[in-house]
């Protein structure tokens, strides 16, 4: 498939700022239980403004994709179906529930409506509105991811990893997010922040590496032979029909060499997971206020190479039947 | 229920594509708007099409056959292009079972077109919105034309008859017969889309003299006896 900007920044955008909200209400989640210090409503206004933010950036990125953006909001109607629809109901109901968390948190309105074991578990508005959070933004990896995991004639998408890639990696680069903020302003969340990040990483590293692992060795099961219903083992394609490029050439084929495939896979195996785990491990040692920040922008720079991987990575049956211009 | 669909028969194409120059005259000039082309006189000339004939070669040298292979939306049955569409602009017809996209809800996303395994669905690039074969919706449906018109502008074009047209859901049409009685066979069925559209497989047309043909006794070829009878008692003297 052609890797399209457009996408690949609306899904690490997106990412990114799910996983931002997934670890400020983890944050209070472990402050509430007094495992972590008590932060003030600004540190939780201020990161859900950055998550919005980037909700909003990963939304405006998605217009790009579109040829009629101006109907976009068309895309809602087929939710029964398409799991696009899915995906463009949930990123504003997401968009919704951040913004509210952030606004109850700067506004104060964090009164408890109920205190469960003497005092141990304070639940207010902010609880649920977090609570509510957690669940879209999960509901909302998994629809991204389907969008995906759906086309089964993609073979290399069509699976279980690929929503949990999009699950981990997402949460990895938020958390690191949630880490350089915390770095940013100095507080003592980064290690806590930074800690989580690192497990998401790893998890992410064993469901990425697992899906390169299963498409290393997929066997298609579209061919020539079953493309033109023709059986013989040679087949050989004289012309496609026209004599330059068509939307099937320029939508489906990534039109890179062999090495810049592979240069852009080692690039982001460096880029995503070892680099940013020392980073924030080196962080922690030195107690680095910039090394985090460091560990969070090498991610997501890496993050950007690993959705264009996604893409190319992607061989559509279609383009058994474009493979000779003439 | 009816569904409308092409049998394209692989022994006569010959690759002319006519079907290709009428459907795009056909559909260029209705009320859908141009079926846009860049650069059409210049070098890499692109543009929409929603028929397209591709040719293949089978075989290695000398035993090589050249496949003229017509390729359009195929109208799946069970269409993967149709449920995807977020805005619903993408639906298979209730009542003859042709796929189409309703040009004015297409938001130009692009999803149906991964969504379809066969690559039949174009971008149109200036109005930048989903375009592919409607089977000329606007001939077939219209009952102001006469009844041997109200058929796909490809179909009336092709000069060797290789595209047949009908009800595959009639057993008795045209196109039933033809796919029962000459292997008419579906693409890539491995992925469960039904297609509608069918292709007839080329059958060998060898042709087999025995020896018996050459020799039987009112072959042409053999000698003819031009011996010059005289006297003898010839067939003409025997009285029956
Ligand atoms: S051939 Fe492609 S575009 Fe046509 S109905 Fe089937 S899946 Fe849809
Ligand atoms: S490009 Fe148009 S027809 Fe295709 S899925 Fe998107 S909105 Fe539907």
């Amino acid at each position: 498939m052609h890797p399209a900007f457009s996408v690949i920044f609306l899904t690490t955008l997106i990412g990114a700022g799910q996983g931002l909200f997934l670890a400020l209400f983890t944050g209070q989640l472990y402050s509430t239980v007094r495992l972590v210090e008590q932060q003030p409503s600004s540190f939780y206004a201020v990161g859900s403004a950055l998550s919005l933010a980037l909700l909003v950036g990963g939304l405006a990125a998605s217009f790009f994709h579109l040829g009629r953006p101006e109907r976009a909001w068309r895309a809602a109607a087929m939710w029964r179906t398409s799991w696009l629809s899915r995906e463009v109901i949930v990123l504003p109901a997401m968009m919704g529930l951040v913004f509210l968390y952030g606004v109850f948190h700067w506004a104060g309105w964090t009164q408890p409506w109920l205190v469960l074991g003497e005092g141990a578990l304070t639940i207010d508005a902010t609880f649920v509105l977090g609570m509510l959070g957690v669940l879209v933004a999960l509901v909302l990896f998994v629809s991204t991811g389907m969008i995906y995991a759906s086309v089964k004639f993609l073979q290399e998408w069509s699976s279980p990893y690929t929503i949990a890639n999009f699950i981990f990696l997402g949460t990895a680069s938020g958390f690191m997010l949630a880490a350089a903020y915390s770095a940013l302003i100095g507080n003592n969340l980064v290690s806590f922040f930074g800690t989580w990040a690192v497990i998401a990483t790893l998890l992410g590293l064993g469901t990425r590496s697992a899906s390169l692992m299963r498409n290393a060795t997929l066997k298609h099961r579209s061919n020539l032979q079953t493309a033109i219903g023709v059986r013989h083992r040679g087949i050989v394609q004289k012309s496609q029909g026209f004599s330059a490029d068509s939307f099937n050439t320029r939508e489906f084929f990534h039109h890179q060499s062999l090495r810049t495939l592979k240069l852009i896979r080692v690039a982001f195996l460096i880029l995503v997971f070892p680099v940013p785990i020392m980073l924030v491990l080196l962080g922690y040692q030195l107690q680095s206020t910039t090394l985090p920040i460091l560990a969070f922008a090498i991610q997501y720079l890496g993050l950007l190479a690993e959705r264009w991987y996604f893409f190319a990575e992607a061989q559509h049956p279609q383009n058994l039947y474009y493979q000779q211009v003439s | 229920m009816t569904q409308l669909a092409l049998v394209i028969d692989l022994n006569v194409c010959v690759g002319c594509h006519a079907c290709v120059t009428s459907c795009k005259q056909w559909n260029t000039s209705g009320w859908a708007g141009p079926m846009v082309d860049e650069n059409p006189y210049d070098a890499n000339p692109t543009g929409t099409f929603f028929n397209r004939v591709q040719t293949y070669e089978i075989g290695s040298f000398p035993s090589t056959e050249t496949v003229h292979f017509p390729k359009s939306c195929l109208h799946c049955e069970d269409p993967p292009c149709v449920p995807v569409c977020p805005t619903g602009a993408s639906y298979k017809r209730e009542d003859n079972g042709v796929v189409l996209v309703d040009y004015d809800k297409c938001i130009g996303c692009k999803y149906c077109s991964w969504a379809c395994p066969y690559g039949v669905r174009e971008l149109d690039e200036q109005q930048q919105v989903m375009k592919k074969c409607t089977l000329c919706i606007d001939r077939i449906a219209d009952h102001t034309l006469p009844e041997p018109e109200r058929k796909p502008a490809c179909v009336m074009a092709c000069p060797t008859n290789a595209r047949l047209y009908g009800d595959v859901h009639d057993p008795d049409s045209e196109v039933s017969v033809a796919i029962r009685e000459r292997g008419g066979y579906a693409l890539m069925p491995e992925w469960g889309t039904n297609p509608a559209n069918h292709y007839l497989p080329r059958q060998k047309t060898h042709m087999h003299v025995t020896e018996e043909d050459l020799q039987r006794s009112d072959n042409p070829l053999t000698k003819e006896d031009i011996t010059v009878y005289q006297g003898e008692e010839t067939m003409e003297d025997v009285t029956w």
